[in-house]
């Protein structure tokens, strides 16, 4: 069972409360950009073994976007921030390479 | 005019330890905007008598009172009648300051359950800790209802009020009675 802090609300929720809505920090290639950038937008998606970054919703409670990462064998969870952000927050990178040390950081 | 009924005509029933009832017509008006907003905190302040919640708080004044639904949006609870002219004067003290008010009251429908077991009938549905160190009076929790999104917050006696969505009363109802069935578990 996964357990992920709403930022917005403080609550600890349990997995079924939310919804998933896949990989974060996606950049979205629209009208103009080559087929193949189009492409990967599109269908290109990360798999790890390990830290993953992904969105979530809090669907069941503020109805508020988030990102969370965490680690897809242990489900330990490094920590969730706001949706409105490019790049992991340093504070969790931090935290991931505290627990991770052979992480690479995202690709 | 035809009169205005609750979804479930006021169904009831008693459990071993709690009893679901249906309650009676709840005014309820949904605000959004920004709530750092000090206009908007004096105009909740002057309708409803009640300070702005902090997060996942509910604020009690008299007849009304006013929940933090999420970080842009709040519950004003007030006597039935009074809704459509809280809204009214919600959009005329709040004009020209980015706000949506809506009366929500014919939208949803609203369930007490009281006893000694209301918390464990709670506790087989949804997934929070409703131990009283955890959750306790002046605290609005939003979550899952066995299938269905509600909210609910407990009052200082133990009963529980339960809001969800009108479409699914008789789905919560049905959820409720379920767990309200059986016996203690006293697990809480």
């Amino acid at each position: 069972m996964l357990i992920l802090q709403c930022p917005y609300c403080g609550i600890q929720c349990d997995e079924t409360e939310l919804a998933p809505g896949g990989q974060a920090h996606l950049k979205r290639h629209g009208p103009g950009s080559s087929d193949e950038d189009f492409e990967a937008y599109l269908f290109d998606r990360d798999n790890p073994m390990g830290v993953h970054f992904e969105r979530w919703r809090h669907a069941n409670g503020c109805g508020k976007w988030f990102l969370a990462a965490r680690c897809t064998t242990t489900l330990e969870v490094f920590g969730t921030y706001s949706a409105q952000t490019t790049e992991p927050p340093a504070e969790i990178a931090d935290r991931i390479r505290a627990r991770r040390p052979n992480w690479e950081g995202r690709t | 005019m035809s009169d205005a009924m609750t979804a479930l005509n006021g169904a009831s029933m008693q459990g071993p330890v709690a009893a679901v009832r249906e309650a009676a017509l709840q005014g309820m008006v949904l605000l959004r905007g920004d709530l750092a907003d000090e206009t908007l905190a004096a105009v909740v302040k002057d309708l409803t008598g009640c300070d702005l919640p902090g997060q996942r708080e509910m604020v009690q004044a008299g007849n009304t009172a006013v929940a933090w639904m999420s970080p842009d949006e709040l519950l004003l609870l007030v006597p039935y009648e009074e809704a459509g002219t809280t809204v009214a004067s919600l959009s005329q003290a709040l004009e020209g300051v980015y706000h949506l008010a809506v009366d929500v009251s014919d939208a949803r429908a609203l369930f007490r359950i009281s006893g000694e077991g209301a918390r464990e009938v709670l506790a087989r549905l949804c997934p929070v800790d409703l131990s009283p160190a955890a959750f306790g009076p002046g605290e609005m929790r939003r979550s899952r209802l066995a299938q269905v999104p509600a909210a609910f917050w407990i009052d200082e006696t133990g009963t529980i009020s339960l809001v969800c969505f009108r479409s699914v009363a008789g789905y919560a109802f049905g959820a409720l009675s379920a767990a309200a069935e059986s016996g203690p578990v006293n697990f809480l």
